[in-house]
């Protein structure tokens, strides 16, 4: 039986855990990340790669000025993983675009970017819609039944597999220690002390920070934290390796600096079901070849699903325990996009003790909506 | 013979997957069962690997290929006469639950891809090689013995130039006996069976001694011997030249020799081909003795998933004549559960097969034994190359263990090895025995690849073509 | 460096490799046409550029993509050789549409 202890505990090695830990190891914390195993959920495995900000935050504006401060704060991430651990992660914002294969769908999207930046609060950033024609003269291949697009300076995408590499090397540079295959049962905490254990033995530490994904559903309650999050499938389309043809990322069609192409992603509300299905990765596939016709020669050569950890309106939860302090909570499913808010910003307030005021609209509390009498 | 997908049938009793001696023997007596079969096979003919080209086979001289693999022509007889049909050039590359009961199938031919629909699937894909990780087994020139041979049967062609080949298994003195009655002259063999094998081969040796692999193993090594410089006890092997192979170099007690060569040929046994059984979900164990992962079966070869069966050296590895017993009984299990036969009937059509299956057997513990390839030819180190395909090397793997990559699935995110288009078919099985090796953890804890469907590549437009549903469509268009 | 068999015989045809005229037989599958015809290597790797040429020729090291009449990724010996085909080294990845 194991018996450790550290200072700041976090549950959860996907890019939400290691971004944050990584975050309090610069700031000379010493960090425990706990995992599970090879066979785990890990929604992170199922990224497509995205630092995006079109079509975010409808519903909370806040969340767009969120999302912009991280994108801005992209190229920062990058270059400090860089000069930490020589690795090079691709960051790329050339803009990217939202293509539409009907006009009608174009149309949708274009009253829904009308709506997003309508909203009292939305931060301003640019965007232009395009028509086919326009569309076109960024992306000379696109096929005749894209209808326009929408296209955001602010977009780009960088190589995931590099990050999270990356994330790791540089936590264990820091002096971070990662623990596989150590699942977090039970938390219980005695005199400002957590104490986190599964069959494995047990970890203590000051404070712990839970960033388990979909498991934090189960184990925040125990800390007198809510976080009602549920999976929801998404399926995703890789190909051979191809010259780099694609300069910019579409929200479903990219090129990675490897030369293949991703295409996604479904969205599926299926529980728990991890699995590809035919039909699915069939619309993917037919979306992606009308988009560009030319991609109908490629081989596909990996197809695979993951379970974004999604909340009931969307958007991340970040919260601290009141009744047990020095418990906090982070949980997205943009972990690529706000790896750096996560890093720098979350992680920043942790180690002071207290999540900034502005992040208030992403405490859990927002769920509880008093009855009406 | 079906050579497009318009000609498949849409729907058959028992879809079997690959022609090889399993595939072969189960569409016999399927089709005498009075079950619609079809064989899906990817070469343009029947046999499978070890049978390959024996329906049209160039090479003229009948002894020089051995009678071994003339046996598989009966086989293939019966089957291509029976009422199973033969889809050629036959890619399947998904096999997924239908709704209700059954499977649907993908298959792509000529680049075009079609879903058709059985009761039953058996898989039998066969075996392919283990790898044989040593630095330099990238470079050109460097073959598969079993790559080798099939030039060999499939279009008669021999190495022309220097020639080593490097290696443990029956399949070594196979290879070097037909070049020899070819004609080909072999600089030599280098024997990389541990010494130490013998001593855990031992208690099998009876089994072996009344066993149909002894006379045969034994005249072909004799043969071989007479006429090749076979070096034993061989430590390390490596590959040298800068475009394509130039040497090999190997280390025998202690001290490194150095061989000019044209061509390399290596060899450590076969392992079962698990890729289709992995993405359908099939439960798997490892087998410690043979070293490589395998489906569960029972002895009807069916799966831990209803419907799917593996017969053949898919369901571990046995040899051809093994495999086309075990085809024969998995196509009865089959029957019982379509209604074809009574579960007496059954068995008692079966006692044959078991009969001679048992004696097909006898002896494979002691070649299991013998022929277990050494730690140091599975498990490499420094800039040996693991993933061919995303040039991951052994350091890299090693490294990056304590990292976070317990096991193969983590490994992939963090260093791309298995995600190439080999779907991990080169690499696994090294990625997961160096994971085991850095944690000191079995095997069978670190696990496998988890695949998915395609198993084989296909084309954007024919996944594109596929059908899809109003659901479906709605999952993709987000807005 | 593969020679044939005397006595193995066939149909031949012609194809070319990178421009230059070769022979197969009919029964031949791209890859083994190529190793027939003394071509050193088929492809170099898109991850560092090193040189690669068949080595499992039953379909599953992917290590024998040549590109054939302009498409490219093609797995040679999966595929029988047929008179005038125009196979090439596949240099890198491989481009999207045919390029003539």
């Amino acid at each position: 039986m194991i018996r450790e202890e550290t200072e700041i505990a976090v549950v959860g090695g996907g890019l939400v855990g290691t971004s944050v830990a990584w975050g309090l190891a610069r700031l000379g914390k010493r960090v425990t990340v706990l995992d599970e195993g090879d066979n785990a959920y890990r929604a992170s495995r199922g990224n497509f790669a995205l630092v995006w900000v079109q079509s975010k935050g409808l519903g909370m504006a806040p969340y767009a000025a969120w999302t912009v401060r991280s994108s801005n704060a992209w190229a920062r991430l990058a270059s400090s993983l860089n000069d930490e651990t020589g690795i090079e992660v691709a960051h790329q914002r050339p803009g990217g675009l939202t293509l539409s294969l009907s006009d009608a769908e174009h149309e949708r999207r274009v009253a829904q970017m009308q709506r997003l930046h309508n909203q009292s609060d939305m931060i301003r950033y640019p965007y232009e819609v395009l028509d086919h024609a326009q569309t076109g003269k960024l992306l000379p291949d696109i096929g005749p039944q894209v209808a326009g697009s929408i296209y955001c300076p602010l977009d780009g995408h960088v190589n995931s597999l590099k990050l999270f590499r990356a994330l790791h090397a540089a936590l264990a540079a820091r002096g971070g220690s990662y623990r596989p295959n150590r699942p977090v049962e039970t938390i219980t905490s005695s005199s400002g002390a957590f104490v986190l254990s599964g069959p494995w033995g047990e970890l203590a530490a000051s404070k712990i920070v839970l960033a388990a994904g979909i498991g934090n559903a189960r184990l925040g309650p125990q800390v007198g934290l809510n976080a009602p999050v549920r999976p929801q499938r998404g399926q995703i389309i890789v190909t051979e390796k191809a010259r780099s043809f694609l300069p910019y990322p579409l929200v479903t069609v990219r090129q990675t600096d490897e030369g293949g192409v991703m295409i996604g992603d479904s969205v599926e509300e299926t529980g728990f079901e991890n699995v590809v299905t035919l039909p699915v990765i069939a619309s993917m596939a037919d979306r992606a070849v009308r988009m560009f016709p030319m991609l109908a020669g490629l081989n596909v050569v990996r197809t695979w699903s993951a379970l974004r950890v999604m909340s009931q309106d969307g958007f991340p939860i970040y919260d601290q325990s009141v009744t047990h302090p020095g418990a906090f909570l982070a949980t997205c499913h943009s972990g690529v996009t706000l790896a750096p808010n996560h890093a720098f910003d979350i992680a920043t307030q942790i180690a002071a003790g207290r999540l900034a005021d502005d992040l208030f609209p992403y405490s859990a509390r927002r769920f509880h909506v008093p009855q009406a009498a | 013979m079906i050579r497009d997908v318009e000609a498949l049938p849409a729907q058959v009793d028992l879809a079997i997957v690959g022609a090889g001696p399993a595939g072969l023997a189960a569409a016999a007596m399927a089709a005498s069962l009075g079950l619609s079969a079809l064989m899906l096979d990817e070469n343009p003919d029947v046999g499978g690997q070890i049978y390959r080209a024996i329906a049209a086979n160039p090479v003229k001289d009948r002894a020089l290929l051995g009678e071994d693999y003339w046996r598989g022509e009966a086989l293939a007889k019966e089957a291509v006469s029976s009422s199973a049909q033969h889809a050629a050039g036959a890619v399947v590359w998904s096999v997924s639950p239908l709704e209700t009961s059954g499977y649907e199938i993908g298959v792509s031919i000529a680049g075009r891809s079609r879903i058709i629909a059985a009761r039953e699937v058996m898989l039998a894909t066969g075996a392919l090689e283990r790898p044989f990780p040593i630095p330099g087994w990238t470079l050109p020139g460097v073959m598969s013995c079993g790559g080798a041979q099939t030039a060999l049967k499939a279009s008669g062609l021999v190495p022309g130039g220097r020639l080593v080949i490097a290696g443990c298994g029956p399949l070594l003195w196979l290879i070097a006996s037909q070049y020899l009655n070819a004609g080909v002259s072999i600089e030599a063999i280098l024997d990389t069976t541990p010494r130490t094998n013998w001593l855990s081969a031992l208690p099998h040796l009876p089994a072996f001694l009344i066993s149909p692999y002894l006379a045969k193993g034994l005249k072909l090594m004799l043969a071989v011997r007479q006429k090749v410089r076979v070096i034993a006890g061989i430590e390390a092997v490596r590959a040298e030249g800068t475009d394509k192979v130039e040497a090999v170099a190997y280390t025998k007690s202690g001290s490194e020799r150095r061989i000019a060569v044209d061509t390399l040929l290596l060899h450590q046994g076969v392992v079962p081909n698990i890729n289709l059984s992995n993405a359908i979900g099939c439960r798997h164990i490892w087998d410690d003795m043979q070293l490589t992962w395998k489906p569960e079966t029972d002895s009807w070869g069916a799966t831990s998933v209803a419907g799917i069966t593996v017969a053949g050296d898919g369901a571990g590895i046995a040899g051809a004549e093994a495999a086309a017993e075990r085809g024969r009984i998995a196509a009865l299990g089959v029957a019982q559960r379509l209604g074809k036969i009574d579960v007496p009937a059954r068995d008692r059509k079966a006692v044959a097969a078991r009969t001679a299956h048992a004696r097909f057997e006898r002896g494979r513990l002691f070649l299991d034994a013998m022929y277990r390839p050494a730690k140091v030819f599975r498990i490499p180190q420094g800039d040996t190359i693991v993933c061919r395909c995303e040039e991951v090397t052994a350091e890299r793997i090693r490294a990056t263990v304590p990292l976070g990559a317990t096991g193969p699935n983590q490994m992939k995110s963090f260093l791309r090895s298995g995600m190439g288009p080999c779907q991990g078919r080169l690499c696994g099985l090294t990625v997961a025995e160096l994971i085991a090796d850095v944690r000191g953890v079995p095997v069978r804890e670190v696990g496998y690849y988890r695949l998915r469907p395609p198993i084989k590549p296909i084309t954007l437009g024919e996944l594109a073509s596929m059908p899809k549903t109003e659901a479906s469509e709605k999952t993709v268009v987000r807005v | 460096m593969f020679r044939r068999l005397p006595d193995a015989t066939g149909d031949t045809v012609a194809f070319t490799i990178d421009g230059k005229r070769a022979q197969a037989y009919a029964s031949d599958t791209v890859a083994a046409a190529l190793l027939w015809a003394g071509v050193d290597h088929c492809r170099t790797t898109p991850v560092s550029g090193a040189k690669r040429a068949p080595y499992c020729m039953m379909g599953v090291c992917f290590e024998c993509l040549v590109t054939i009449d302009g498409v490219g990724n093609r797995q040679a010996c999966l595929i029988p050789v047929r008179d005038g085909m125009r196979v090439e080294t596949q240099r890198g990845a491989r481009a999207i549409a045919e390029e003539s």
